[in-house]
Formats: structure tokens, C-alpha cells, sequence
């Protein structure tokens, strides 16, 4: 049985709303003066990071130790990593010091896969962002946040977003937020509109189950939340747009932009922003948008999905990946 | 709590229907004699229970507490707070089966800090759903005393906890089981025991 958290396309729609469901409940601990549960006692947790990551590390770390594990943290930077230790050896390293999960954040696509299949470690690996492929906690998380704003928090219980429509904003080609995202909100019922410049849209985006659009402004109208995704400065140069105000000017949200969505629509930004690019600091500050709440979902959604793939003998998840897919 | 059913209402399979063998012991209206019986007894012993906290272990226990609640409110002439009080994470068996989908905890809002709380479940049996509900309740607040309430005690303790209300002592064998049915969960009001069934059947 997969015991791993590598792709928000291996989760059913059961698994996801169990999962959602129960940050639900883990939410409410948020809200006690003690902060904290025994459940995962007894418990080590390497937070294995060879990129660097400060939000999603510490969410990580966060949830980990509100459930009460014990927590180990690894930056590749400065470690035997940098001099030139391999991805197995680190894992063989870890085997041997008895670590029950590891949570993994690599630049490369398919370390996480990588390092829960070969048999280097018997740990469970939850996937923290993998290159361009995958980041399924934010995924979760984000869909967490639309459920609680979009249906409710009591009432979303045990529901899923059929019918929501959402649209994902900016550089879809190189978001691993957008790939996890489509995956998520398809299982979950959703429909996805992602909204790009030509340039920035993945070769074979038509086997991705949602729609592609060029044009922001028509797809504002009819869109329950909208997702806007960072755009690195440092891929500025590479010529995928012309200038940054050109980009703004045609896939930035700003106060005009957001008045033309249907008054219960939601902003999302998996953070950090870029104010004054992607999004304006009128929309950022807005009660519509919902980047604090995300951050504060997130470990909720860490605790929930710690405490299903941990917190018995074997995982609450099951994945629909089967062994022939390997 | 300490029968053998997976308690959570939204996530879990369905439970197993009660072994055909299955006798009633208690029937609805003994259920509501009995916790009519609790209720003045709580406020016998509270002297008033004036401040009292009702607080339901999932799934049935709730109920329990909902309907001990009305029944004190009846007699006291007051609204006496109710919640639920989910277990799950404090469980210490936790690592022996699959993790459980999460019941709700709810404490009602004036919490529980010197107040009486009165957990209330339905079958006490071992005795370790009461020590992790112990062991929750100090991550909440701290009561000034707390007590159990129990609709049915069928012994076999493991720790040395002991129920202040008792709905009906009932001797079993460990070869027997316990099924307690709520009219809110299950469509009617009935205590069943029967023979355990064995992995053949």
C-alpha cells in the first residue's frame, strides 16, 4: 500500500475530503491555549529541504510539532549534500538513524517519487515541492481555504467543490502549485480555467483536465476564486513576456479587475507576492483576498496530513497510483 | 465508546448490524428512565449543578449529553452547556489500527476552567477512553472536578477508573458484546448484548 504523499493526483476525491475534513478539526486546536496534541509522540520527522523554503518549512515544522513528533530539520545548504552526497546516501543516513517520515522539498521533478519507491527508506515521504511537478499540501491547502470561504466552514464538512469555477493567473509553465492545484480541484469537482501568456503555457496542457484562456478580463465574470500565481523576477530576462508592465498591465490583478468578479469571489496567492506586479497592494490588503488565511491553513492541512499517514500502523490515505504505474 | 464500533459518523464504514443473538437489556423507555435517574442525581450531588458542564464523548455520548441536558434544564430551570469532547488523538492505541477519521470537539463557550464537568458516555468498559478524555480536558482548561457519567458499566475495567452515574451495571463476559442504539444515530433506543463474533462467522 502507498503510504506517501508525492502528487495531489494520486489522492481520490474520498481521500481529499477526509483530509480536508480533518484540518478542519485540526483548526480548532489553532484556537485552544494549548496548542498542542500527544498523537504523533514518539514520532521523528526529518524536514529533508535541499531548497530553500522558510513559509513551507516552518508550516511544516509547525504541524509537526503540535502534533507532538520530533522534528529534525536538513538544509542541503552547508550540509554533506553540497560536497557532494547523494540523494541515497542522505536516505540510506536516515534509515539508519530510525526516521518514521521524511518531508522532502527538492529542485528536482520526481525526488519525492523517487526517494518513496527505490527502497532506500522504509520512512513515509510527503512531497514539500518537487522542480516543476508537484506540491500537494499547497494544493490542499488552497482548496481547504476555498472550501471554508466558498461553502462554509460547518457546512463544508464532508463536501467537495463541485461546480466551483476557479482560475489559476501567471506562469503556469514553471508552477508546480498550478500542476498540483488542476489535479486537486479536478478531483474535488471543480472547473479550472488556467490564464497565461502563450509563452508561459506547458507543451501538453490539453491532457491537463481544465481549460486554457489568453484573456484574464473574460474569464473574471464567471470565476468563484481566482488564483494568482508568483512571477519570478529572475525569469524576467528569459524573454517569456515583453516588459513587466506589459505583463501586468494584461494578466495583473488590480482594484479594477477585481470589482468585475462576482461579489462572493475570493483572491488567492500561494505567496510570496510581488505588489504592484501580479497583484495590486489595493487587492493584496482587500478582505477578498485570502493569503494569511492560507498561510494559517496550511498548517492545519500539515496536521492533517501528518496524523493520517502517521498516526496509526498504516495510512487512513489510500492513493489510486497503482504499483504498474511505477 | 468502548464497544467495539468505529465512532465516527462521517468518514467510517457503516457499523456492522448487531449480532442476530442480540437481546435487549434496556429498551427506550428504561433509557429514559434511567437518565431522568442520572439527572437528578447530578444535581443532588452538585447541589444545584449550577455549574455544571455537560460534555459527550462521540458519537453516542453526545447525544447522552444532549438529552441529560434537557433533563437538568427541566428540573433546574436553567440552560445547562453541553459539548463534545473528541478523543481520538489522546486514544493510546492509536498505532495499533489505522488512524480514525477526527469527531467534532466542542466546548461550550465559557469553557471549562472551575467549572463541574460531567463527561458522559455510553458504555464504559476498560476505562482507557475515559483516561485519554482526562488527558484532553487538561489541554483544554482546567474543571474543578470532574465526573463520569456512564448509560451502561459492563466492568472488565484495565485502569483504575470508576463511573460516578451509572445508567445500569451490567455483568458481561469478554466473549459478549455491548451495541448501545440512539434514536439519533440509529432510529431507536435500545441496549443490545450478544455473543462476540469470531473471525469464522
Amino acid at each position: 500500500m502507498q503510504r506517501h504523499l508525492i502528487s495531489a493526483a494520486d489522492l481520490t476525491r474520498d481521500d481529499a475530503v477526509l483530509i480536508l475534513d480533518t484540518a478542519e478539526e485540526m483548526a480548532r486546536v489553532a484556537d485552544r491555549p494549548i496548542k498542542k496534541l500527544p498523537t504523533l509522540r514518539g514520532r521523528t520527522i526529518v524536514n529533508l529541504f535541499f531548497e530553500d523554503s522558510t513559509r513551507t518549512r516552518i508550516s511544516f515544522e509547525a504541524a509537526e510539532k503540535r502534533l507532538s513528533a520530533d522534528v529534525i530539520n536538513f538544509t542541503a545548504k552547508g550540509s554533506s549534500v553540497s560536497k557532494g552526497e547523494s540523494l541515497k546516501d542522505t536516505a540510506q543516513t536516515l534509515e539508519a538513524m530510525g526516521v518514521d517520515a521524511v518531508v522532502i522539498r527538492h529542485g528536482a521533478s520526481g525526488a519525492p517519487y523517487r526517494l518513496a519507491t527505490s527502497g532506500w527508506i522504509d520512512a513515509a515521504v510527503i512531497n514539500a515541492g518537487d522542480g516543476t511537478h508537484q506540491h500537494p499540501t499547497q494544493a490542499l491547502l488552497d482548496a481547504f481555504t476555498m472550501r471554508r470561504r466558498l461553502v462554509g466552514r460547518d457546512a463544508g464538512l464532508g463536501q467537495d467543490l463541485s461546480g466551483r469555477r476557479i482560475t489559476i493567473v501567471g506562469d503556469v509553465l514553471h508552477s508546480r502549485v498550478a500542476r498540483s492545484n488542476v489535479d486537486l480541484l479536478h478531483t474535488l469537482g471543480a472547473q479550472v480555467t488556467l490564464v497565461a501568456p502563450p509563452t508561459l503555457v506547458p507543451v501538453g496542457v490539453h491532457t491537463w483536465p481544465c481549460e486554457v484562456s489568453y484573456d484574464l478580463d473574460s474569464t473574471l465574470a464567471k470565476s468563484d476564486a481566482v488564483m494568482m500565481l508568483r512571477v519570478q523576477r529572475e525569469r524576467m530576462n528569459a524573454a517569456f513576456f515583453p516588459t513587466e508592465r506589459e505583463y501586468s498591465r494584461r494578466y495583473g490583478l488590480d482594484g479594477l479587475r477585481m470589482a468585475r468578479m462576482p461579489e462572493h469571489a475570493i483572491v488567492m496567492h500561494p505567496g510570496p507576492m510581488v505588489r504592484g506586479m501580479e497583484i495590486t497592494a489595493e487587492v493584496a490588503d482587500s478582505d477578498r483576498c485570502t493569503v494569511v488565511e492560507q498561510v494559517a491553513n496550511g498548517v492545519s492541512i500539515r496536521m492533517a496530513v501528518l496524523y493520517l499517514l502517521l498516526g496509526g500502523n498504516e495510512p487512513a490515505v489510500t492513493h489510486t497510483r497503482t504499483t504498474e504505474e511505477k | 465508546m468502548d464497544t467495539q464500533d468505529p465512532q465516527n459518523p462521517q468518514h467510517d464504514l457503516p457499523q456492522d448490524p448487531p449480532p442476530s443473538d442480540a437481546r435487549p437489556v434496556l429498551e427506550g423507555p428504561d433509557i429514559a428512565r434511567v437518565l431522568t435517574r442520572i439527572a437528578h442525581e447530578i444535581v443532588e450531588r452538585a447541589k444545584g449543578a449550577d455549574d455544571v458542564v455537560l460534555l459527550g464523548i462521540p458519537t453516542r455520548g453526545v447525544f447522552l449529553a444532549q438529552r441529560l441536558a434537557a433533563k437538568l434544564a427541566e428540573i433546574t430551570d436553567r440552560k445547562i452547556p453541553v459539548g463534545s469532547l473528541d478523543i481520538t488523538m489522546y486514544r493510546d492505541d492509536l498505532r495499533m489500527h489505522p488512524p480514525r477519521a477526527l469527531a467534532r470537539t466542542e466546548i461550550p463557550g465559557d469553557g471549562i476552567d472551575g467549572r463541574l464537568v460531567v463527561l458522559v458516555d455510553d458504555v464504559l468498559f476498560s476505562g482507557r477512553t475515559i483516561r485519554a478524555a482526562l488527558d484532553a480536558l487538561n489541554d483544554i482548561g482546567r474543571p474543578r472536578a470532574v465526573q463520569l457519567a456512564v448509560l451502561v458499566d459492563r466492568g472488565h475495567r484495565e485502569l483504575p477508573i470508576r463511573a460516578d452515574y451509572v445508567g445500569k451495571n451490567l455483568p458481561t463476559s469478554l466473549r459478549e458484546t455491548v451495541k448501545v442504539q440512539l434514536a439519533e444515530e440509529d432510529g431507536r433506543d435500545t441496549v443490545l448484548l450478544g455473543a462476540k463474533r469470531t473471525a469464522q462467522q
